[in-house]
């Protein structure tokens, strides 16, 4: 990577343009439109280097390419770039060649050479390395933005991830970092830019969709010389990653936004709290503090005014309750998370009793975009309740899992149907679990609802982090409720008895009905307890951490129902309560459960239906042969 | 003031009152758990839930600040519900044994599940198996009883400083427990028991010993007698119903007899014995030139503190034993010879204020008599116990008197159950021996009077000699003080330490209070008043006044300070392991 | 055992000189205590007693709080992990793709249960939390490294590649110690 070095210390907005202008031309090249690749002067190759990517060596997919490019001489005209997340690690290791945006997928350092040589000198696509939307069929997609994954996505807080390198500054001015917080500094009152992010409606990302210009207001009133700032990167919602990527593939952003915020509130110093489990995003941030001190966009007088902040990391240590933000400062105060009843609140009493201001980091993320173009430009995307842009991160039954920005309001359908494409095999889609443990179910007949704060909360989940869980007709709803549940009860910090005890006894509940011993009386004390939780418990842990229940019970009674009555479990996913068996009527004698059974419990001649049984002794009730089944003819 | 309503009345309080103290001010007593005012206002327990207007969801009473205009309703039906969820969550997951507890009689959780009407607990599950630690000997620990309020750790940190118990582990496995969870024994832990006195259920209490005494008792080849600490005469009434303060002595010596012990002894007798070593040795340190500060030695908690946390001021304490001990081994002694019989039949029972007293008396080197000095150690609680078993109602029995020689007491000896006590008692020697010609000698030292949780310092001029002294009570003041001194920032002659707040009257072993521990402070106060008035009614105020203690040092001992008095009455101290850490 | 964590720490063991100069540079206040048990867990592979008692002193944190800190946070661990410490993630992406059953199958092909060591110090086998690489669900992480869209296949080939990995490394060890032994003769 060649390292400029005009200007040292960035000490006006002069010299943040002169920057920008050097990287200006690689920015615009990766927007570019498509051009005859042989003939264009300059070739970007972007890989992904995300966690995801990485774990799938993209690395030595970056090496390999490097070797390829030396090897025919065109280290000039074509640059390899480690880029951030693209959301759709699924797929990964991600490669994007620019310009033309062509999208390679699973790109292993042995398709380096045919990349260089088909590709970038041939001018012809690598067929085998594009996005195939239906593995059985040989339909590819070229460009990155034709894909569904991509079409529907509305990029604001992952604007910059998968576009810049995340580990140079340059790129990421040239990607408009720190311009937002020249203009907050140098042109604007700190009541200015609470203002304008008041009026641009924009609500936490973190879970409570607490309006953030509000939160900064109060952070900014309360009088005091110390006052800090916070980024919750805890990112506990198992199945969510979007604070991770964006941290990974545009940690500057996260930077820009809490000196913007340090500014707007009066605090000095600020601490980005990350989970231990983020290495990649830990080491990421940690570069471009090191890199924006240098630049002096961090530290003393930032853009030469009297304005100085600094930031430190603090890592967690694997306690999912470290997110609700009293644990947070608890935890950075070096002792267990536990969380403390509010009043006071952090804005008044907060890190080592001081005022602090604490979001989420997509929510950082919007923010230099608000400054910078403006609050009417953020609300001409979502709702009027809900502006703006929303990522989730799309997991389970669903053909594209990852993550998708959508404006607001974007339905349920269009995200699983369309970003989604759609449900594996063909099945049914049951239900979405939005909200992480926090949440709900939303099931199938609701698929049209709206994804903004109020429409989720109203269909009994929330919207959380922006875990998106998608299920089929394979899953069962009490085995979901169960799931969420023994998370919440593992991660309770154990402080107050509600949450501590009486998840404890929901979860005891759950664990009966699904071992078949369950009563209907279970059902109405399960209600009763997770009503009582809710309105007894401490924090938002305890507070939440029924929802996953009184929802599906509230959509799914008649499963609960059949666990309990029935002694049947719908979905066949109860071991207790279910019984594989073969519907000789319905099966072809292929053989296929046969092969897939990992305990050889089926047994049956080829072309002989007849012949087909499941040795009931032998069966560990995996699933697996119902899964395989082409005729549906594993039945429970 | 700020003006808001509770339950449909207009009340006013002081800026930052919460809503639990302003409904107490008011009459209207909010259930609580967790809470200790100042101490421990960490919403946790979830019993003093209200509902405030606007607000979302129940409040915590006890955390939550008043605010003009706020209208609460502490009683609603709603808030009824929720407590009665939490009482019963927290009872399905404890090891009910009511009759066999030890707090039956004063358990808060069973008070508050009997208040609410918890009528059954519906819940079934896992729970917490009983585990008992009763390794010290001094303080029983029982997990399978705790709700986690977080009272016990609190107190060991705000106001021991000592940290020997944190809430370990999360979730459904959390629990109270020392490092690594050794046994209380093993830890660096004063066994003070001030977290006894303010745990509400049966998961700490002290040690009982009570069946020990009652087979010795009951054993016609043993001789049983029993030593009453200066501050149990002001408390032993309380479990019986009388105000805090009342003085009982009489009628506890009478009970004392009823109970059978063959004599009956006060360790105010051995409390001016101390006097008379203690004085010495700080008179020769003065004059041989220390090493000094001289710091008092009395009591066991604040030893075994040191012990852990400051070696390095291990010889600055007074080699004196405690007056407990030095009892001990003249009651195996001098006692012994004196009434002809033979020590080994002899069984000492000390009723201390106290649970480090019960690890005193265990300590391998106390047994200078040849015999454990000390046989058993009971708190004032087990020895109402005692009486209540025996069918003894205290406020019923006549006044008796201690028997003699070891239950003759003076009024120095009787205020060492306050903090200050001793420091003064061993000034009222002093001055009487440094000022032998004085008319009028000085008798009170109200300079060096402690009050509760401070720590009091003053310059003392007896004879031209100036005496640069302080005193401290509860462990966090101590360990304050003797940062100072261990930094060199304070110079003092002489230093007073007491283990626990207001010292004994205010001992882990005490009676936890009526009210709970919202009333200790008041107790503590009524208690030393009481002490302050039986010493003042004295007509002998001074120990080396103290008759008895003249005919032991003319019959045995022969001088303050002789190798007699050395080898039963004086001891060392060691560091011990593991090494405690301070707060920074 | 024979896995060298076992052995104890004595006073005198390097390792401390690295965790006090740690802690000298800038971590030695109480709110420093994750971020030093971190790096004192990155030392020693565990947190043992002797291991707390010294964070405690040097950072004046009561030894019953740093346990109570360490007791509290999932990532501290109080007994040495394996060789290859393997994760399984049971979050929520990883759980609906079958995360359940890849967990059931390491502990059959190991041994094990989550928060146990096989016998010969190779594998520790624990659940985790979501390590954010929830597009390639299920996940497993060894020694830290992420391994993603696991099939129960793919997990029986790991496990026997690491089987082999470490008998290739006790060979050359062997080997190593079988050629001193030739020289000494
Ligand atoms: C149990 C629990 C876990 C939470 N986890 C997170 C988290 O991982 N990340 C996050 O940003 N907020 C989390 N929150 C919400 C935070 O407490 C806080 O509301 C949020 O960080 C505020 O930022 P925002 O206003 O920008 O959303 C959690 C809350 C609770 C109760
Ligand atoms: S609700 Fe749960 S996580 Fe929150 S304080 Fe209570 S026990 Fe802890
Ligand atoms: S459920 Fe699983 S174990 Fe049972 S027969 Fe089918 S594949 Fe085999
Ligand atoms: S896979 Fe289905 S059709 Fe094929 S043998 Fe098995 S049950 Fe029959
Ligand atoms: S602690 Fe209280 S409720 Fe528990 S057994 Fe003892 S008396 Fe009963
Ligand atoms: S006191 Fe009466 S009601 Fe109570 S247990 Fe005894 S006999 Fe039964
Ligand atoms: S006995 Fe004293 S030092 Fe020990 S745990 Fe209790 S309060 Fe703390
Ligand atoms: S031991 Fe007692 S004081 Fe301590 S937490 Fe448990 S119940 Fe509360
Ligand atoms: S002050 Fe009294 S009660 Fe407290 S530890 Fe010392 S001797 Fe015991
Ligand atoms: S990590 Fe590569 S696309 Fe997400
Ligand atoms: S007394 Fe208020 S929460 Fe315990
Ligand atoms: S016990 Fe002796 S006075 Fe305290
Ligand atoms: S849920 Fe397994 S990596 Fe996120």
């Amino acid at each position: 990577m060649t390292t400029v070095h005009t200007p040292e210390r960035i000490r006006s907005l002069a010299d943040l343009e002169a920057v920008r202008a050097l990287r200006a031309g690689d920015i615009a090249l990766r927007h570019a439109e498509a051009v005859n690749l042989a003939e264009a002067p300059e070739v970007q190759i972007l890989v992904c280097s995300g966690t995801g990517c990485q774990s799938n060596k993209s690395m030595s997919t970056v090496e390999a390419l490097q070797a390829a490019v030396e090897e025919h001489g065109l280290t000039d005209r074509v640059k390899v770039v480690p880029v951030g997340c693209f959301g759709f690690c699924r797929v990964g290791p991600v490669v994007v060649i620019h310009p033309g945006q062509t999208f390679y997928c699973e790109v292993r350092p042995q398709h380096a050479p045919y990349i260089i040589r088909d590709h970038v000198l041939g001018g012809k696509p690598v067929q085998a390395l594009l996005y195939a939307p239906n593995p059985r069929e040989k339909q590819r997609i070229e460009k990155m933005m034709d894909q569904p994954f991509y079409k529907g996505q509305h990029r604001t807080a992952l604007r910059n991830c998968g576009l810049i390198n995340p580990e140079c500054i340059e790129e990421a001015i040239a990607g408009d970092r720190y311009f937002a917080l020249a203009k907050a500094v140098l042109e604007m009152t700190p009541a200015q830019v609470i203002d304008e992010l008041k009026r641009s409606g924009l609500r936490g990302r973190g879970g409570g969709g607490f309006p953030t210009g509000r939160k900064w207001e109060l952070a900014a009133a309360v009088e005091g010389d110390t006052k800090y700032v916070l980024c919750n990167a805890d990112e506990g919602d198992p199945g969510a990653f979007m604070d991770r990527s964006i941290l990974e593939g545009d940690p500057h952003a996260i930077l820009e936004a809490m000196a913007i915020a340090g500014y707007a509130i009066g605090a000095q110093h600020g601490y980005i709290y990350v989970r231990a489990e983020y290495p990649v995003a830990v080491h990421r941030l940690e570069i471009a503090i090191q890199q924006a001190r240098e630049r002096g966009l961090l530290g003393e007088r930032i853009f030469g005014t009297d304005f100085s902040f600094d930031i430190d990391i603090r890592l967690g240590a694997g306690a999912f309750v470290c997110g609700e933000e009293t644990a947070l400062i608890a935890s950075i105060e070096g002792q267990r998370g536990l969380p403390r009843p509010r009043p006071p609140y952090p804005a008044q009493k907060g890190l080592w009793g001081k005022p602090t201001l604490n979001n989420n980091v997509e929510t950082y993320a919007n923010v230099p975009y608000i400054v910078l173009y403006g609050a009417e430009a953020f609300r001409s995307v979502g709702t009027h309740d809900s502006p703006g842009t929303k990522v989730f991160a799309v997991a389970g039954n669903v053909m594209n899992t990852g993550l998708v920005e959508v404006p607001m309001g974007t339905t349920l359908r269009d995200i699983v149907y369309g970003m989604g494409g759609g449900i594996p095999k063909g099945r049914p889609f049951k239900a979405a679990q939005t909200g992480g443990p926090s949440g709900g179910c939303i099931p199938a007949h609701m698929l049209d609802i709206p994804m903004d704060f109020e429409s989720l909360t109203a269909a009994g989940s929330m919207m959380g982090s922006g875990g998106l869980i998608v299920m089929d007709d394979l899953s069962c709803m009490v085995d979901v409720a169960r799931f969420y549940l023994q998370f919440t009860q593992d991660e309770s910090c154990g402080k107050c008895p509600p949450c501590r005890i009486g998840t404890k006894r929901m979860l005891e509940i759950l664990d009966r009905i699904v071992e078949g011993e369950g009563t209907m009386e279970d059902l109405d004390e399960l209600e009763r307890l997770a009503q009582g939780i809710k309105s007894t418990a401490l924090c938002g842990l305890g507070q939440t951490a029924p929802n996953p229940v009184l929802s599906t019970l509230r959509y799914f009674r008649e499963e609960y129902e059949a666990h309990v009555r029935d002694k049947h479990c719908p979905a066949g996913r109860c071991k207790a309560l279910t019984v594989f068996r073969i519907d000789q009527e319905l099966c072809k004698a292929c053989n296929l459960c046969a092969r897939n059974c990992p305990v050889d419990a089926i047994s049956g001649e080829v072309r002989k239906p007849e012949t087909f049984v499941i040795d009931p002794e032998l069966c560990i009730k995996c699933g697996n042969c119902a899964v395989v089944c082409k005729f549906n003819a594993v039945v429970h | 003031m700020i003006n808001l309503t509770i339950d449909r009345r207009p009340v006013s309080v002081e800026p930052g009152t919460t809503i639990l103290e302003a409904a107490r001010q008011n009459g209207i007593r909010i259930p609580t758990l967790c809470y200790l005012k100042e101490i421990n206002q960490i919403g946790a327990c979830r019993m003093c839930l209200v509902e405030v207007e606007g607000a979302r969801g129940l409040q915590t009473a006890c955390t939550v600040p008043c605010t003009e205009g706020m209208v609460v309703r502490t009683n609603t039906p709603t808030v009824r519900e929720a407590r009665k969820l939490v009482l019963e969550l927290l009872l399905s997951d404890h090891n009910i044994e009511c009759p066999t507890c030890l707090r039956a009689s004063n358990c808060e959780l069973m008070q508050l599940a009997h208040d609410h009407g918890v009528s059954q607990i519906p819940l079934q599950g896992a729970h917490h198996e009983a585990h008992l630690d009763v390794g010290s000997g001094a303080i029983a620990v029982d997990s399978s009883k705790c709700v986690l309020c977080q009272r016990c750790v609190a107190v060991c940190r705000e106001v021991q400083g000592v940290s020997a118990i944190s809430v370990t582990g999360r979730g459904f496995e959390s629990r109270v427990s020392p490092f690594f969870d050794v046994s209380l024994s093993e830890a660096a832990c004063a066994l003070c028991g001030q977290c006894t006195l303010v745990c509400p259920t049966g998961a700490l209490t002290e040690f009982d010993e009570t069946e020990a005494v009652w087979r010795a008792l009951l054993d016609p080849n043993k001789h049983v007698v029993v030593q009453t600490a200066p501050a149990i005469r002001v408390s032993i009434g309380e479990p019986f119903g009388l105000p805090p303060g009342s003085v009982s002595t009489g009628q506890m010596v009478a009970g004392l007899r009823r109970l059978g012990f063959d004599q009956v002894f006060d360790t105010v007798f051995s409390a001016d014995l101390t006097i008379m070593e203690e004085a010495t040795e700080l008179i020769q340190r003065l004059q041989s030139g220390g090493p000094l500060p001289l710091i008092t030695s009395c009591s066991p908690g604040w030893i075994k503190y040191a012990e852990h946390f400051f070696p390095g001021v291990l010889e600055n304490l007074s080699s004196c034993k405690s007056p407990q001990q030095m009892f001990g081994a003249l009651a195996k002694t001098y006692y012994a010879e004196k009434s002809g019989i033979d020590p080994a039949n002899i069984v000492v029972v000390s009723i201390m204020p106290c649970t480090a007293k019960k690890y005193e008396a265990n300590r391998p080197e106390m047994n200078s008599s040849g015999y454990q000095d000390v046989d058993y150690v009971l708190t004032t609680r087990e020895l109402a116990r005692m009486f209540r078993q025996a069918g003894i109602h205290l406020p019923d029995l006549p006044e008796e008197e201690f028997d003699s020689p070891l239950g003759i007491g003076t009024g120095a000896g009787t205020i060492f159950g306050t903090t200050g006590g001793v420091m003064e008692a061993a000034l009222r020697t002093a001055a009487a021996w440094l000022e032998p010609d004085s008319p009028s000698p000085k008798i009170e030292f109200q300079e060096v009077r402690g009050i509760p949780f401070q720590v009091r310092e003053a310059t003392v001029s007896l004879n031209g000699t100036s005496l640069n002294v302080a005193v401290a009570n509860g462990l966090a003041a101590a360990g304050w003080l003797m940062e100072q001194v261990s930094t060199g920032q304070k110079d003092y002659h002489f230093i007073e330490i007491m283990g626990c707040p207001g010292g004994c009257i205010g001992g882990g072993g005490q009676p936890i209070p009526a009210r709970g521990p919202e009333a200790l402070d008041e107790v503590r106060l009524a208690r030393i008043a009481s002490l302050y008035t039986i010493d003042e009614r004295m007509t002998l105020r001074r120990s080396h006044e103290n008759p008895a203690i003249q005919q032991l040092y003319a019959e045995y001992l022969e001088k303050p300070g002789s190798e007699r008095a050395h080898q039963l009455l004086h001891t060392h101290y060691h560091a011990r392991v593991p090494a405690g850490v301070r707060r920074r | 055992m024979t896995c060298s964590a076992c052995k104890g720490i004595t006073p005198d063991d390097p390792r401390f000189a690295e965790l006090d100069a740690f802690i000298q540079d800038g971590h030695s206040s109480a709110d420093f205590l994750i971020a030093v048990l971190h790096r004192a867990q990155q030392l020693f592979g565990y947190l043992p007693e002797e291991v707390q008692h010294h964070v405690a002193a040097a950072l004046g944190v009561p030894p019953s709080e740093v346990y109570g800190v360490v007791t509290f946070y999932n990532y501290f661990t109080l007994t040495p992990v394996g060789k290859y410490p393997i994760n399984v993630c049971m979050g929520t992406a990883c759980y609906v793709q079958g995360a359940g059953r890849i967990l059931e199958l390491f502990e059959k092909e190991l041994g094990i249960q989550p928060g146990q060591v096989t016998p010969d110090g190779l594998f520790s086998l624990d659940v985790c939390r979501c390590v954010g690489a929830c597009g390639l669900a299920p996940v497993v992480t060894v020694a830290g490294e992420v391994h993603g869209k696991l099939t129960e296949s793919d997990a029986l080939k790991l496990v026997a590649e690491l089987r082999e990995r470490a008998a290739a490394d006790q060979a050359e060890a062997g080997a190593a110690v079988a050629t001193v032994g030739g020289e000494s003769q």
